[in-house]
Parts: C-alpha cells; sequence; structure tokens
C-alpha cells in the first residue's frame, strides 16, 4: 500500500503550519474590531434613549440629543440618491448592454475606478469649487448631497452593472428574435431580471453616504443649529459631523454622548450594510439561471 | 388600421440610447470636472506667487501667520508617507494572508461568514474610525509605551492599516478567485500539497491582481482624511519617532479650508494640495489597471 515518506509529511506540516499561519492573520484583522466594536457599544449602549435620539441638542451640545444630526443625514443621502441613482443605472445600462470594446469604454471605466479612488477630502474640494462657489448654492444640502452623489456614483454603476451583466445573454436574444428593439429588450426582460441586484447596490450605497464626513464639512453640513432643515437650500447638521465635531473640541462633553453618537452612526452603516449583503445573499440562493 | 408602429419605438430606441451614453460618459465628465475645478482654483498659486520648488521642498508650512505666511508642503508630505507607510506594513502582510485563508483554505460556510465580516469591516465609517483612535487607542498607547500623547505616527498608522486591511483582502481574493480551477487541479493531480499548490502556481498566476490590491490599498490610505486628521495628533512635525505627531496632506486641507476666505493665497495653497492628491491618486489607480491587464494579456 502506500506510505507516507518522509518529505510527503513535512509537506503536510508546512501546508498546516501555512493554513494555521493565515488562519491567525484573518483572526488578528477581525479580532481587534469586533472588540473595539463591543467597547463602543457598551459604552455608548446606555446613552440611547427616545430623548438621545428624538431630541434636539442644548447647552452647547452636551445635553439633550442628535435629532437634527439624523434628519439631516437622511436629507443628505436622500438628495443625493436623488442625484445619483438615474445617472448611475444610466450609466451601467450603457457600459454592460451598449458599448462596444474600445477606447471609450476603457477611458469610461478607468474613470470609474478613479472617481472611487479619488480620496474624499479631494471631493470636498470640487464640491466647494464646482457646487458652493461657481454654481451659486451655497453651502447647503444641495451642495452636500451632490458632492456625495458623484463620489458614490461608482458604487450604484458598479452593482448596477454587474446585476444586469449577470442575465444570461439568451434572454436577450430571445427577446430580440421576437422584434423587440433594444430598449423594449432593456426594459422588459433585462432590467425586470437584475432589479433586486440593483436595489442591493442602492443600499450599498446609502450605507456609503451616510458615513462620509470629508466631502460635507465645507458644503453644507454645519456644527450646530438650532432648527431643522426646512429645503435642500438650508445647511443641516449631520450625523458624521457631529461625531467629528463633538469628539474633537466640545468642553464639558460626557464620554457617554461621544460614544452613543458613534454607535448610532456605525449601527445606522453596518445595519444597511448588512441589509444589502443578506439581500444579496438572499438572491443567489433563489437564482433560476 | 395601422399595423405599423415600429416608427415611435424605433425613436424612443434612439433617445434611449443617447441617454443613457450621457450617463455613460458622465464617470469621464466628472473626473475632468473635478480636475478642472481644483487645478483652476489652484494652479495660478505655484506658479504665481509661489515657486515650485520651494512649495515642495520647504518644511514650513504657516498660512496663517501675520508677519510671513509661508507655504511648503513637505513635512506634511512626510506624514502622509509616514502614517501610510507604517499602515502598509501591517496592512499588506496581513490582508494577503486573511485572503489567501479565506480563499484557498476556508471552505464553506466558513468562508462565506469570513467574507461578509470582512465585508463590513471595509464599510465602517472613517470618522468613526478616528474616533476610535482618539477615544481608544489613545489612551491604549499612553499606557502600553509611557509615552505623554497617544496620538501620532503609530495610533493613525495602526488604525489606517485596519481600515485599509479589509478592502485589500477583498480585492487580494478577487485576483485569487480568477485563478482558473484547472490550474490547482493540475497541481493537485501532481500529488502537490495545498500550499506548494498556493506557493508554485496560485501566487505566481494571481501576482498582477495582488499588486494591483496592494497599490489600490496604497491609494486608499494615502486619500484618507477624517481618520488621519483625528489619530495623528495634526501638529507639524518632521517625525524622528513613530510616537511623534504628524499631520497629513489630506487632514490639512479638512482642518484649514472653513478658515481659508476665498481666493486668498491660504486657499488656492489648499487646492494646490488637492490637484498633489488627485495626480498621485490618479497616477495609483492607472498604475493598477496597467498591472492588472498586463496580467490578461500575457495569458
Amino acid at each position: 500500500m502506500f506510505e507516507a515518506t518522509n518529505l510527503n509529511r513535512r509537506n503536510h506540516q508546512i501546508q498546516w503550519l501555512f493554513k494555521v499561519l493565515f488562519g491567525m492573520m484573518t483572526l488578528i484583522l477581525i479580532v481587534p474590531v469586533a472588540l473595539i466594536l463591543g467597547v463602543l457599544v457598551a459604552k455608548g449602549g446606555p446613552a440611547i434613549s427616545m430623548e438621545f435620539l428624538f431630541s434636539m441638542p442644548r447647552n452647547g451640545l452636551t445635553e439633550g440629543g442628535i435629532l437634527p444630526a439624523l434628519i439631516g443625514t437622511m436629507w443628505l443621502v436622500g438628495v443625493a440618491l436623488l442625484a445619483s441613482v438615474p445617472v448611475g443605472i444610466a450609466a451601467a445600462i450603457y457600459l454592460s448592454e451598449y458599448a462596444p470594446d474600445n477606447w471609450l469604454t476603457r477611458g469610461i471605466n478607468l474613470a470609474i475606478i478613479n472617481l472611487a479612488g479619488v480620496p474624499s477630502i479631494v471631493h470636498a474640494l470640487f464640491g466647494v469649487g464646482a457646487f458652493v462657489v461657481f454654481a451659486g448654492f451655497g453651502a447647503s444640502i444641495l451642495a452636500a448631497s451632490l458632492t456625495l452623489a458623484v463620489m458614490t456614483l461608482p458604487v450604484v454603476i458598479v452593482a448596477t452593472r454587474e446585476s444586469l451583466q449577470a442575465v444570461p445573454m439568451a434572454f436577450r436574444e430571445a427577446c430580440w428574435n421576437m422584434g423587440a428593439t433594444r430598449w423594449q429588450t432593456i426594459r422588459i426582460v433585462v432590467l425586470p431580471n437584475s432589479v433586486s441586484g440593483i436595489l442591493t447596490g442602492i443600499i450599498l450605497e446609502v450605507s456609503r453616504t451616510a458615513g462620509e464626513t470629508a466631502p460635507i464639512m465645507f458644503t453644507g453640513a454645519a456644527m450646530f443649529l438650532p432648527f431643522l432643515p426646512q429645503g435642500v437650500l438650508d445647511q443641516t447638521m449631520a450625523l458624521s459631523m457631529h461625531l467629528f465635531v463633538i469628539s474633537n473640541s466640545i468642553p464639558g462633553m460626557s464620554e457617554e454622548f461621544k460614544y452613543g453618537t458613534a454607535l448610532v452612526l456605525i449601527s445606522l452603516v453596518l445595519l444597511m450594510n448588512a441589509l444589502s449583503i443578506s439581500f444579496r445573499v438572499y438572491l443567489r440562493g433563489k437564482k433560476k439561471w | 388600421m395601422d399595423l405599423d408602429v415600429r416608427g415611435q419605438d424605433w425613436y424612443v430606441d434612439k433617445l434611449v440610447s443617447v441617454l443613457v451614453f450621457v450617463g455613460g460618459i458622465s464617470a469621464v465628465v466628472l473626473i475632468l470636472g473635478i480636475f478642472v475645478f481644483i487645478t483652476k482654483e489652484g494652479v495660478g498659486f505655484v506658479f504665481g506667487p509661489m515657486e515650485v520648488w520651494e512649495f515642495f521642498t520647504s518644511p514650513f508650512w504657516r498660512p496663517t501667520s501675520r508677519t510671513e505666511a509661508t507655504y511648503g508642503i513637505l513635512a506634511l508630505m512626510v506624514g502622509t508617507a509616514s502614517v501610510t507607510g507604517l499602515a502598509m506594513l501591517i496592512a499588506v502582510p496581513f490582508s494577503l494572508g486573511a485572503a489567501v485563508f479565506i480563499g484557498e483554505f476556508a471552505t464553506g460556510r466558513t468562508r462565506e461568514t469570513l467574507k461578509v465580516l470582512v465585508e463590513l469591516l471595509a464599510a465602517i465609517p472613517s470618522v468613526v474610525w478616528g474616533f476610535i483612535g482618539l477615544a481608544i487607542m489613545n489612551p491604549l498607547i499612553i499606557e502600553t509605551f509611557d509615552v505623554p500623547i497617544g496620538l501620532g505616527i503609530l495610533n493613525s498608522g495602526i488604525i489606517l492599516g485596519l481600515m485599509a486591511a479589509p478592502i485589500m483582502t477583498t480585492i487580494a481574493e478577487d485576483a485569487l478567485k480568477a485563478v482558473p480551477d484547472g490550474y490547482r487541479e493540475a497541481a493537485e493531480a501532481m500529488g502537490a500539497t495545498k500550499w506548494q499548490v498556493i506557493s508554485k502556481v496560485v501566487f505566481p498566476a494571481a501576482k498582477n491582481g495582488l499588486m494591483a490590491a496592494v497599490l489600490l490599498g496604497v491609494g486608499r490610505g494615502f486619500g484618507e482624511t477624517m481618520a488621519v486628521l483625528m489619530a495623528s495628533g495634526h501638529s507639524i512635525n518632521l517625525p524622528t519617532s513613530v510616537f511623534d505627531s504628524v499631520r497629513a496632506l489630506t487632514a490639512t486641507i479638512a482642518a484649514e479650508l472653513g478658515e481659508a476666505p476665498v481666493g486668498s493665497d491660504h486657499y488656492r495653497a489648499l487646492f494646490t494640495i488637492g490637484i498633489f492628491l488627485f495626480l498621485i491618486t490618479f497616477v495609483i489607480n492607472l498604475m493598477a489597471d496597467i498591472v492588472i491587464r498586463g496580467g490578461g494579456r500575457k495569458r
């Protein structure tokens, strides 16, 4: 019969060694962050109450709640989605259904990678230059949201393109053979079969948009406002900005408040993300082709 | 009865193809727009009142000095480089190790769970990382190393490393996944152990993708703003130890843009830093793209 030689045994020991080593490395990446999140929950949890979530800040932000920051984040995310989702979906449809394999398409792909890779503070500079000063929106929800929309556009494009491309070619061919035009095919066959994948991408974008700070610091987010925003040309508070402000410079700020704000922000972002991921997993399980 | 509705459909089809094309080139328009807008504000500065050479080699960044304002970004570049460097020392080995474990060793449910965890880690907002640096890492470093201040290269480097690692892990794992299973099966059929397959077959085949992952990680660390602003101590310094506080290029813009009057020298100097950041990340992304493509052509 076969018997392991010394060389065999040594090779298997090496393999085992590397498996353990790399496994440990994976854990070292994940465990400390999990612990940190545990600390956030332990220290911030007691701060969370109805009053904390649903009342205005008082007394130089050290008392009361974070309501205007929560509402402001919703405004920012909402307006940013209105701007980026239609453009992003159109771009994805072009790239997946129309674009020939040429230099322009390669340029578009490179531009998307770069849009995602440009530092967030450079997006902020662009927002100040283009929306606040040049377009004359001033520091407002509109300017901040458009800056966020530009920054997160690649998220929508990439997610949508992926789900469009997951629709089998045969579906399109069958539709074309019935005499449908390109757009009819996209509208009747391609989009309905990929709509849930697109939704996954949009939820992911919400999560990204809600957490960003740098792009909104100078384009529309305020340190403190005693009122809620009434329209897109108002300034607003935002959760991420609020966390930055209170963790730095407010005297007499209680630890609990800081941890509480961080906890709310990270819960919001991670919940949206988890939702997007579980949606994706569910869809993969349901796929019929 | 008129059965011919082809005309209308044809026009709708044309209209849509124009609309989606406009959407398609929006990314190109925007990236050009970003370049044009920050250049418009910044470029007159370095080639006007400022010597380009002095801008990059002077360590004195004193934009608000009343007697004589000076604009030199050497110390800021050193700050960014030292923080990013430390972050990469942490992130590169660990994320490549994690990618190999998740992509090659782990199976079934373990693999799926780890992938989801890594993806969630990548989603933590940078301002939360900054808060972690201030509120948790700072006291921890003070206590462990017995130093007066825990904000500095070490703190922000670790934070940035933890931030960049999940992203690099995901990209590196994709690169490993792109290696055809046939390669692995062929090697296994020759009696190779899993580690031999990885080190002799998968690594060489995925080399370009892994390199791109590292590059994109560097770009990410380089451009990170909020976390570095909050965890680095933010004082202008040519550092001599890892406990020294430094100031990064990105953080400088974030901290000062609000105070600089629109159109002033200070304002334009900050935009010039923006151009510099834009160009560097552009080159990094371009290199990553070329590296990936180069791998594809050879095969």
